[in-house]
């Protein structure tokens, strides 16, 4: 059991007396109506004693099924069916009930995606907390004693206060907080965290991430951190291991597993994010070709080689072993040596049309304002936003949660009507507020994909209906006409006249985004706007629409007005970007400006909190506080409670400054001025 | 059915994990037939209405005697070869006229639950889609009706109407309507505010198509279940009502009229004469049940 013994062919993970946690060739099977299907196969790794241990796998890799294994809290009909798993070098698996209970209130705790489900949502946070001190044994005086340190350790500024609260009534960034402070309250050796910041936004996530790594150091309890994120798994762990279809194919040092991947599933994985600074104009996203095989399909040789570039014979028939690469690297592929070169399956080149003469202005949208009323309170959603945007181009709308980007996007679809003074024009004419009001050439024109494909679809009609009908009632075809058009609009996203008769629910999500994105195309639209249209799929998938939408926009010349919380993913695509907070526009410019600077103290905050996969981060401009309300947004700028770069002398509390082209092209709405802030933003900006 | 719901066998997975082992998405009519064919519920209920029905539409041809013909020397006479279920109080032969009553019942209970469930239907849809004051008004008149007490409002429709079959239809479906308006309404406001309406909105699709063609195929399931419990109903208040001599006028063979006309001899020991037409009545309400409960659990699963 020990590394030096070990054959370089079947390599076992080097286990020492103080591991915190060893998983030994685990199998987990769940049986699903009346057949066993294995979720994952044959799983080794262990987490030393004070190590951070990332997984990081598109979804369906298995990660969290592995985690719920190791609490031994899977699902009734799901079982660890081969291999052992300790911790602490005890034997999870041969454990009563009792020793299990003792298990999870004392030695491992567990922090999940959703800070809002995790928590009781009637009952106060305080008593939450407390509650975990009492199963440890205290008073509920000293409990409620300990649970406020334990929130004011977790960066709670006011833990008082936020004990006497329901979870309602938390941010979902103070929520994770909570939990966090619930997950180390009993002082565990082993701390799994499954993706505990998806669901929060980039500046947050950089917080509770920021929180996570800083209370490790302090409490020395081992980290097993789940992230389908390549990103988060390289700034959180210092080793990782990286699952496939429920198997481990590649483990090793962070570091070197991201710079130097020896798999060529890690190889396409990183080569699907946009990242250090690619555009579109650089060409396009290499994709994994194929599927992930179904869960509990009878596997022959190596798991991968039906979407791998460089299997052979021998990986299809031949089941590639663990081989031990050294320096803590082990890796399961015959190929490892050439992983590296792995052929493109998307070709790179992209011709992107030369843009001469000035930009034709295809929609206008003047002082457009909304404002909610919602129990007598008046929530100002929008506030006097000009944008336009130009022919042929993408622009980038961002901004954290609750700043206004999807009401902003749906005024102008006309889904919601703004309030009276606001103006849409298209092509130079103004168009009813209301979509009801609209003729044919206006709404062909103005067309969305969502996010969210599975609301997106109706799922009781086939693809062949989902898509005819928009033929039908945008581009007035019938008959023959429209049977070709359809079958023109599927082969234009990639998808085959099979597909046709098949509904929602057989699909993909990757595929029923595809069918989303033909619809939107079924008119011929100018301008689609894209809602988030990929923070639902899985990296790989990601690039493939990605790609999708950039071949689309050179063929037909459509402007995409795309939204995104993924910094990355925009920076990709967008030509021009527009930065949205508490509903209104705080800097609008072309996407090399908004990324590099100078920029608004805001985008800069924004930038700086994503998380990267190569070399050194950046350093973080961090924001302090919550994002207030938008009900009652703070007077003069409303970002100067969280600026950090507000002025002396008070001008940022007193007076919201205007959007003012600061260069040409470039607004801004800042009292700093573009010089002042490109020599602020120098040093930091070198790093990007 | 509900989506992202997952079978109970599953149990509870990770949001990750969910969409491998979801069976997604709605179950097309042919899976749910199947489901349904394997479901011990649903098999016997059905077994037990197939029989109803059999005698509903063949009782005549195969009842032993004519349920109308009176045997003046043989009344109440006792469970016997001749006659199974005994006599009535006419001498008329309860196994027939149990078989033969069947018709009413059968014919009444789901055509008045087809007309309250597409009237209910209607009703939910524009209540539930146009929102605000339609539904406010809509609203407020269900509730009128909902706070009447059914037998009451039928005794009434149907004294000023006259018995028969099709009053007997219309009103109880009309005091149906309005419970399964709620359920739909209810199903509806989920709906309503997925992105796939917002979609036919941008095509400019109209009320009536997105109403029909869009909302209505996803609010089916628990319409489905809604008729079935409702046939249930149904049944009772037909009985109930032809008990308080508001169904088929005498000497139709009827389960309720014939409870009423031979009750006040159970005293005298005559017990056959009323226990057969009201276990009649019981085994078809619980049969109709037992569907109910299988239909519901196929559609949640």
């Amino acid at each position: 059991m020990t590394a030096p013994a070990a054959p370089i062919e079947h390599a076992q993970p080097v286990t020492s007396p103080g591991d915190a946690l060893v998983v030994d060739h685990v199998d987990v099977t769940y049986r699903v109506r009346g057949h066993d299907r294995l979720a994952v196969r044959d799983v080794s790794f262990r987490v030393g004693r004070g190590e951070s241990f990332g997984l990081v796998g598109e979804s369906g890799s298995g990660k969290s099924t592995l985690a719920l294994g190791i609490e031994r809290y899977l699902p009734r009909n799901g079982r660890v069916s081969a291999g052992s798993i300790s911790v602490n070098g005890c034997d999870v698996l041969a454990m009563g009930p009792e020793a299990l209970r003792e298990l999870r209130a004392k030695t491992v705790s567990m922090v999940y995606q959703e800070p809002g489900t995790a928590l009781n949502p009637s009952i106060r946070v305080g008593r939450q907390v407390a509650e975990v001190f009492e199963v440890a044994g205290l008073h509920s005086s000293e409990a409620f004693e300990r649970a406020e340190a334990m929130l004011a350790k977790v960066q709670i500024s006011d833990p008082g206060r936020v004990m006497r609260r329901y979870p309602h009534q938390l941010s979902g960034g103070m929520a994770q907080r909570v939990v966090v402070a619930m997950a180390l309250a009993s002082d565990p050796s082993l701390l799994i965290l499954d993706e505990p910041t998806t669901a929060l936004d980039a500046t947050v996530e950089a917080e509770v991430l920021d929180l996570v790594a800083g209370l490790r150091s302090e409490l020395d309890s081992s980290v097993l951190f789940i992230s389908h994120n390549l990103a988060v798994i390289a700034k959180m762990c210092e080793r990782v291991g990286v699952l496939y279809a429920g198997e481990l194919v590649e483990e090793g040092p962070a570091r070197h597993v991201f710079d130097h991947p020896r798999h060529p599933y890690t190889v396409g994985l990183l080569r699907c994010i946009p990242r250090g600074g690619l555009r579109k104009d650089h060409g396009r996203l290499d994709t994994i070709p194929g599927f992930l095989p179904s869960p509990g399909a009878q596997r022959v040789g190596c798991i991968f080689a039906s979407r791998c570039a460089l299997a052979d014979d021998r990986c299809r028939s031949e089941a590639p072993p663990m081989t031990d690469l050294g320096d803590g690297r082990r890796v399961s592929c015959f190929h490892h040596d050439e992983a590296a070169g792995l052929p493109r399956s998307t070709p790179v080149d992209l011709a992107l049309p030369q843009r001469s003469g000035p930009p034709e202005s295809v929609v206008r949208l003047g002082s457009v304002s909304k404002t909610f009323t919602t129990r007598g309170e008046r929530v100002q959603a929008l506030v006097d936003v000009d944008l336009e945007l130009h022919r042929g181009e993408t622009l980038g709308l961002v901004g954290e949660s609750g700043s206004g980007k999807t009401t902003l996007a749906r005024a102008l679809l006309g889904l919601i009507v703004p309030d009276p003074g606001s103006s849409i024009e298209l092509n130079g004419e103004p168009v009813a507020a209301d979509v009801r009001g609209r003729n044919r050439e206006e709404l062909k024109t103005l067309q969305i994909v969502f996010q969210n494909p599975d609301s997106a679809l109706n799922r009781r009609h086939s693809v062949r209906r989902l898509i005819g009908r928009a033929v039908t009632k945008l581009a007035g075809l019938s008959g023959e006409a429209r049977r070709l058009r359809v079958i023109e609009l599927v082969e234009s996203v990639r998808m085959e006249e099979r597909h046709l008769v098949l509904r929602p629910s057989q699909l993909s999500g990757g595929l029923k985004q595809r069918v989303a994105i033909a619809r939107a195309f079924g008119g011929e639209p100018r301008v689609v706007v894209c809602d988030e249209p990929t923070s639902a799929l899985d990296v790989s998938v990601q690039a493939a629409i990605l790609n999708l939408l950039v071949d689309l926009q050179v063929a037909e010349q459509v402007t995409y007005l795309f939204i995104s919380h993924d910094l990355r993913v925009v920076g990709y695509l967008s030509d021009r970007i527009a930065v949205m907070y508490l509903g209104r526009l705080m800097e609008v410019g072309s996407a090399e400006i908004v990324f590099t600077g100078p920029h608004h103290p805001y985008t800069e905050a924004l930038v700086s909190s994503v998380p990267t996969i190569d070399g050194v981060p950046p350093t973080r401009i961090r924001l302090s506080g919550e994002i207030p309300s938008t009900a009652s947004p703070p007077p003069g700028c409303v970002f100067h409670t969280r600026c950090p770069r507000v002025l002396d002398g008070g001008i940022c509390e007193r007076a919201e400054p205007p959007l003012v082209e600061v260069e040409p092209g470039h607004l801004m709405r800042c009292h700093i001025g573009v010089e002042e802030l490109r020599r602020l933003q120098a040093p930091a900006a070198d790093n990007h | 059915m509900i989506p992202g719901r997952l079978s109970d066998t599953v149990g509870v997975i990770p949001p990750t994990e969910m969409r491998v082992l979801e069976a997604a998405g709605p179950k097309s009519p042919r899976t749910v037939s199947q489901q349904l064919l394997r479901s011990p519920t649903f098999l016997i209920g059905a077994a037990i209405v197939v029989f109803w029905i059999v005698c509903a539409v063949f009782g005549n041809s195969f009842a032993p005697h004519n349920p109308l013909a009176q045997q003046l020397l043989a009344t109440n006479a006792t469970l016997s070869g001749a006659h199974l279920f005994g006599t009535d109080q006419l001498g008329r032969d309860v196994l027939s006229r149990v078989i033969v009553g069947a018709h009413n019942i059968l014919v009444i209970a789901p055509m008045a639950t087809l007309l309250g469930t597409a009237l209910g239907t209607a009703l939910g849809l524009v209540m539930g889609y146009f929102g605000g004051t339609v539904d406010a008004v809509v609203g407020r008149l269900v509730e009128t009706v909902l706070a009447l007490p059914v037998i009451i409002v039928a005794v009434l429709f149907v004294r000023a109407l006259g018995p028969s079959i099709p009053t007997l239809v219309v009103v109880i479906g009309f005091v149906f309507a309005p419970l399964i308006a709620r359920t739909v309404r209810a199903a509806v406001l989920v709906e309503r505010d997925l992105d796939y309406v917002a979609a036919a909105h941008l095509r400019g699709d109209k009320a009536p198509h997105i109403m029909f063609v869009e909302i209505l195929p996803n609010v089916l399931p628990p319409i489905l279940v809604e008729f079935t419990v409702r046939i249930g109903y149904a049944i009772f208040t037909v009985a109930t009502l032809s008990f308080l001599g508001l169904g088929p006028p005498p000497p139709t063979p009827d389960w309720g009229a014939d409870i009423a006309a031979n009750y006040s001899v159970i005293s005298a020991g005559y017990w056959w004469e009323t226990l057969f037409p009201a276990l009649a009545i019981a085994s078809l309400v619980v049969a109709v049940n037992l569907i109910a409960d299988g239909v519901e659990s196929v559609l949640a699963q």
